[in-house]
């Protein structure tokens, strides 16, 4: 402490190790906050209608649906939620794979105000199989929402919505 | 800055910064708002800053006395030896 460039160094060195702490401490809160409980969070997505649903010229099945969204995240903003991401999966099952998961619609939610909403939108990214599995098969909808801290571990959460069945025939 | 004054200005720094972290996480936590803790903290690092590394008068209240110089006058400096003979004995 004896000289101007020492006691900078010690303030500022003391100050980021103080700020590391206040970081870690708050990464810690999260977990007395319940925003990581999927209970908390009320969602509803359903299939309102098939929009098209055909074979690829590769051999491949291809869907595109219209869904109808509603999301109430507002619980998962806490003071340490930067944004959250929130998309729809389509999860089946086929003889090659045991899961497959399929993004169909996705968006950030980069505050609390904008955490309630209800729409009704095609398909952002069109179903695709590996292959020509999908006529008749039984689909479960998934609701996925990552919580992206400021500080802190992602925090990953998934709900089922909806099962639904697609028709038996190309359209 | 004295020896009082340096340990003074240690012992300021860090309570202030432990004061002003406690300070800004509660703010910050009860207001719901990162931002307003990094803000409060960040106001906090300022001022201890100021306070702590200038050398402010009140770091030097208390000079170091040094003793006269009584011990030098009665030994003078001894005198470099003649280089053909190296250093056996010095004079006194």
């Amino acid at each position: 402490m004896h000289s101007f460039g020492t006691r900078l160094n010690t303030v500022l060195t003391l100050a980021a190790l103080i700020l590391a702490l206040l970081c870690t401490l708050t990464s810690l809160s999260d977990n007395f906050n319940n925003n990581n409980k999927p209970s908390s969070v009320k969602a509803h997505v359903e299939v309102l209608k098939v929009n098209r649903f055909r074979k690829q010229l590769s051999g491949n099945d291809e869907v595109s649906l219209t869904l109808n969204i509603s999301v109430d995240l507002r619980s998962a903003f806490t003071w340490n939620t930067k944004q959250v991401f929130v998309f729809v999966a389509a999860e089946y099952e086929t003889a090659k794979n045991s899961l497959n998961q399929i993004s169909l619609w996705d968006h950030i939610i980069q505050d609390k105000d904008h955490a309630k909403f209800q729409t009704q939108i095609t398909t952002k990214y069109l179903l695709i199989d590996q292959g020509s599995n999908l006529r008749g098969k039984n689909i479960k909808l998934v609701l996925h929402w990552y919580i992206m801290p400021k500080t802190g571990r992602t925090i990953e959460n998934k709900m089922v919505m909806s099962d639904f069945r697609l028709p038996e025939a190309y359209t | 800055m004295d020896w009082q004054g340096q340990k003074l200005s240690e012992q300021l720094m860090q309570i202030m910064l432990l004061a002003f972290s406690v300070v800004a996480f509660l703010t910050g936590y009860s207001s719901g708002s990162f931002q307003t803790m990094l803000l409060v903290y960040a106001a906090g690092v300022v001022l201890t800053a100021l306070i702590s590394v200038p050398n402010w008068p009140f770091f030097n209240r208390h000079p170091l006395k040094w003793l006269e110089p009584i011990e030098a006058e009665r030994s003078p400096k001894p005198q470099l030896a003649s280089k053909k003979k190296p250093s056996k004995s010095h004079q006194k």
